[in-house]
């Protein structure tokens, strides 16, 4: 089945001529409209510009030299600016907003041939562990438990990127992870999701959540599709001061390098308490296969681990609350009716138009911003995110990657969610220092649990080496032999 | 010069620090590649950027950043080699992104001086506590329809420079004076063009009061937006009084922000320090630290023109002309030039009366600028040299820059056309005075009876006889001789 293929496949099968684009990008519009009712991967489906691209991509691919993502169909997080398509970041208070310009990241994959199939589902602003607070429904994750209809979460905030990468809806999708939102969403949908070091991947064009933090990266159902895609993607942008000037790699070739002699770190401090068994069980898993490999296994440790979580969660509502002041009723969206004053149509119109999660962390960053507290929460944060900084460099002093689990569980269901939001944000415990830190950091599917789904590690690198994670990535992804599938995918009856 | 105001209770004295808003001259906002032209239609100067468009980003503005390099060195302030960008976070409707990108902490340009001139011919050097570089707000208006209020961004993002001034100021002339000398310094410097009716200048004006200097500095106010020299002056004159009434009454002056109404003549306030606004400053996660280099700070000090504190001395020296007349010619740039020119190469003394008196008097008459004089500065000196080569005298000089004005013609032509050579030939001239000696008989008597005043009715014959233009030297020669003989 076409839509089988990674895009590594379906880039060779192209230029081989044994399907044209249009028929892959076919078999994949066709999936979308057969599954997206249920699944809600996407908010915007774009077929028809689809299909059109796929006409031209394959006038490209008979002339030859066609850029490596000709004619592959991709999903794009619908917090990429899509020229002429709506963008909405799950919002309704921007629910309506067609940008008149493209995204640098996304304008990447078109100048490198990719097809964009829609605009794919997210947690409101990429606020949310579980994909539950989009204003265009939740994603439902297209694996289930063994005898167990409950629906699953596909995790957040890409969760729609994830969901539809596993359900074949697309090759591969773009995610942005500001605290672990692409890394969690692809372990709980077995597909590997990779955050690039902070700048390495331009931010122009990507609605803001937490500045300090976003940053763009591929979902694929491959690593090498991961190496393909950030390839693409990654680069220096004269239009985002943060972006890095430094030279994007060949990533694909960095799969399948030997590991011998490289140096694996296990932080202790990942060893949180009340871990699952089965976690657990799935790391020492993934220490034996890379021990396997030719890796020295080293043990460190990242002291201010425990502090990541609630640093975060002051960094990052802080920094929101400032990027969403913006929507304010009087340029874009909804603005509410009968306002009396000024005051009051900011506060109606964002009362309306943005959902419980953005507010509550609007209001966190407003308080912990305010002049009485700054210096009790902000700055101490700035402080104790230096500390975690310190931690990542000085254990990549003695190693050269790290491992640990994505996520201490595997996908949760719907009405499972906790109803304290404090819960809720301990879904991000492994995946948010390495963000605070800026670190690169990939989630590689290596196992399914006693219930039959599937389980993530992370690989976390130093900054701007993406190819050594890729590497270590790729001989886990092929000592892991992983090959399940969910249930809920193309070609089987939604 | 002591300025103190006589309160019921005694003798009050004024403390006054200014925050001047400076819009930064140059082609670009500074943190998008909008235009910065003045008066175009309302929001054609707007990129996605200053319209806070989502997943728009800034992206720092070099030539804004050498611009606040440049007055920093102009106001002989530090210069910091790393500054940084924080976000002032509040909502209005003229502010796209809900917050300003303002230097808070750390801003480029740290303590400097500013010397002002007052009218007693003292000096006082007023502290410059900071300069730090932000972007400027959108503008409401409210008067083109009766419901609704529309927003032009034209402004929003352009750079404006603030410039904060130490608690120096004792007066309203010295406030006058800092803002002058301020607005001339940035106009040498071509960082500002202090044009305060467009905008592109305001002052924010803190003032207190005091019973005297040992006393600790009382509660301020904060005047904001006076948009005139006149009008700052005026308002920290009103707010004075107004502070001292209170204190005087036994009441409290709050702190908190006033505006200045010139119509009615008083301050009123805008808001208190309970409602007063929690900006909620953080670093601008959007943008690196501005770090720059030494190397490019002495770079830009080479390229710095004299400045007018400088200027005024040389030209004291180079031209012997008097410290007034050398103000006054350094007030512009262009004046100076102007004037320099002139003066190069002839008397310094000459070429300042002629500049400052009937020259300037010219231009006022005609409401013409320096830049669009008829009479250049070539011919002006041109003219100069026919009075020191005798050519012409000092009267028929007048005319004739009078019809240089008129013509833009050379001053030798004038002289030629209308025949106005001085008349140098003794023969004539005491052929002149052997007549009019002979026609006035009685006020030869008189004079010689002792009324030497009646010497400068002969000399006035004589220039009506000769159309004015004898020279004025040979005259009283000749007069003398025969007179006095």
């Amino acid at each position: 089945m076409l839509t089988d293929l990674t895009i590594a496949q379906a880039a060779e099968g192209l230029r081989k001529k044994e399907f044209s684009a249009v028929e892959l990008t076919t078999a994949h519009t066709d999936a979308v409209e057969a599954l997206n009712g249920r699944v809600n991967a996407y908010i915007t489906v774009t077929s028809d510009k689809a299909l059109e691209a796929a006409k031209n991509a394959d006038i490209t691919l008979a002339a030859g030299e066609a850029p490596t993502l000709t004619g592959i169909p991709l999903g794009i997080k619908d917090l990429f600016c899509t020229n002429g398509v709506r963008t909405t970041a799950a919002s309704k208070i921007i629910g309506n907003f067609v940008p008149p310009y493209e995204s640098t990241v996304t304008a990447k994959l078109l100048e490198n041939g990719a097809i964009f199939l829609g605009k794919t589902n997210l947690d409101e602003f990429a606020m949310g562990s579980g994909n539950l607070t989009s204003a265009f429904g939740s994603v439902e994750n297209p694996w289930h438990r063994k005898d167990d209809a409950s629906v699953l979460v596909p995790g957040g905030s890409s969760g729609g990127s994830a969901a539809a990468v596993a359900a074949r809806m697309a090759m591969g999708a773009t995610g942005t992870d500001t605290g672990g939102s692409i890394r969690q969403p692809a372990a709980y949908c077995g597909i590997v999701g990779l955050k690039p070091t902070y700048g390495r991947c331009s931010r122009w064009g990507t609605i803001a959540f937490a500045s300090s933090l976003d940053q763009a990266g591929p979902m694929t159902r491959s690593v090498e599709d991961a190496a393909i895609m950030l390839s693409a993607m990654a680069g220096a942008d004269p239009k985002d001061s943060t972006c890095a000037t430094v030279a994007v790699p060949d990533y694909r070739a960095a799969c399948g390098r030997s590991l011998k002699g490289l140096r694996v770190g296990i932080p202790a401090e990942y060893r949180a308490p009340g871990m699952s068994e089965e976690i657990l069980a799935v790391w020492q898993k993934g220490i034996d296969m890379l021990r396997e490999a030719g890796c020295e296994i080293v043990d460190v440790s990242l002291p201010h681990t425990k502090y990541g979580l609630a640093t975060y969660y002051i960094i990052a509502p802080a920094e929101c609350s400032s990027n969403l002041a913006r929507y304010d009723g009087v340029r874009f969206g909804e603005r509410a009716e009968g306002a009396t004053s000024l005051d009051d149509l900011y506060e109606k119109t964002r009362h309306n138009g943005f959902g419980e999660e953005v507010r509550r962390r609007i209001l966190m960053g407003t308080y912990v911003l305010s002049a009485g507290y700054y210096d009790a929460y902000y700055l101490k944060a700035q402080k104790v995110r230096t500390l975690i900084q310190r931690d990542f460099t000085q254990a990549f002093e003695k190693v050269d990657v790290l491992l640990t689990p994505t996520a201490p569980t595997a996908a949760f269901a719907r009405d499972e969610k906790p109803e304290d939001p404090v819960q809720m944000y301990l879904n991000d415990i492994f995946t948010v220092p390495a963000s605070m830190a800026g670190q690169p950091a990939m989630s590689v599917p290596v196992a399914l649990d006693d219930k039959g789904l599937p389980l993530g590690l992370q690989l976390i690198g130093k900054h701007f080496d993406e190819e050594t994670i890729i590497a270590v990535g790729s001989a886990l992804e092929k000592a892991a032999g992983f090959t399940a599938r969910p249930d809920l995918r193309a070609g089987v009856s939604a | 010069m002591s300025y103190t105001i006589e309160g019921n209770t005694g003798t009050w004295e004024i403390v006054v620090g200014l925050e001047v808003h400076a819009q930064v001259i140059s082609k670009s906002k500074l943190f998008s590649g909008a235009s910065t032209l003045f008066g175009g239609e309302p929001n054609s100067h707007v990129s996605l950027i200053d319209a806070g468009f989502p997943g728009m980003l800034p992206v720092i503005n070099q030539a804004c950043v050498e611009q606040a390099v440049r007055t920093g060195l102009g106001l002989k302030a530090r210069i910091n080699l790393e500054s940084r960008f924080d976000r002032k976070n509040y909502f209005y409707a003229d502010l796209p992104t809900g917050y300003q990108i303002s230097q808070f902490e750390h801003p480029i340009i740290g303590t400097g001086v500013v010397q002002i001139e007052l009218s007693d011919g003292s000096t006082r050097d007023i502290g410059i506590t900071r300069l730090h570089l932000e972007q400027d707000a959108g503008k409401l208006m409210h008067d083109q329809d009766p419901k609704r209020s529309f927003v032009d961004l034209n402004r929003a993002g352009v750079a404006l420079m603030e410039i904060v001034s130490e608690p120096d100021i004792r007066s309203p002339e010295e406030a006058g004076a800092y803002v002058r000398k301020l607005r001339q310094i940035l106009r040498y410097l071509g960082t500002c063009d202090g044009n305060m009716e467009e905008g592109s200048m305001r002052a924010d004006v803190n003032v207190s009061v005091r019973k005297s200097a040992s006393e600790p500095f009382r509660t301020r106010c904060e005047i904001k937006n006076v948009n005139s020299i006149r009008f700052v002056m005026q308002a920290i004159e009103i707010e004075a009084a107004r502070q001292i009434e209170i204190w005087e009454s036994g009441g409290e002056v709050d702190q908190e922000t006033r505006l200045f109404d010139p119509h009615k003549g008083e301050t009123r306030s805008l808001r208190s320090k309970e409602d007063a606004h929690d900006y909620r400053y953080f670093p601008d996660p959007d943008l690196l630290p501005l770090v720059i280099e030494q190397s490019w700070v002495d770079q830009i000090k080479q390229t710095l023109p004299e400045l007018p504190d400088e200027k005024r001395v040389r030209f004291q020296q180079d031209y012997g002309i008097t410290a007034y007349d050398a103000g006054v010619l350094v007030a512009e740039q262009t004046t100076a030039d102007f004037y320099e020119k002139v003066a190069k190469g002839r008397d310094g003394k000459s070429a300042a009366a002629w500049v400052t008196g009937d020259f300037f008097a010219a231009l006022n008459r005609t409401g013409k600028s320096i830049e669009e004089s008829p009479v250049s500065a070539d011919n002006l000196g041109a003219m100069l040299d026919l009075i020191a080569d005798g050519t012409i005298n000092g009267k028929i000089a007048k005319e004739v820059l009078e019809d240089m004005f008129e013509t833009g013609e050379a001053p030798l032509t004038i002289v030629d056309r209308k025949g106005l050579r001085q008349v140098t030939d003794t023969g004539a001239i005491e052929a002149a005075a052997d007549d009019i000696i002979s026609k006035n008989g009685d006020k030869v008597a008189e004079y010689k009876g002792g009324k030497d005043k009646l010497f400068g009715f002969f000399v006035g014959q004589m220039m009506k006889a000769t159309g004015g233009k004898a020279n004025p030297a040979i005259v009283n020669d000749i007069l003398r001789k025969k007179l006095d003989g």
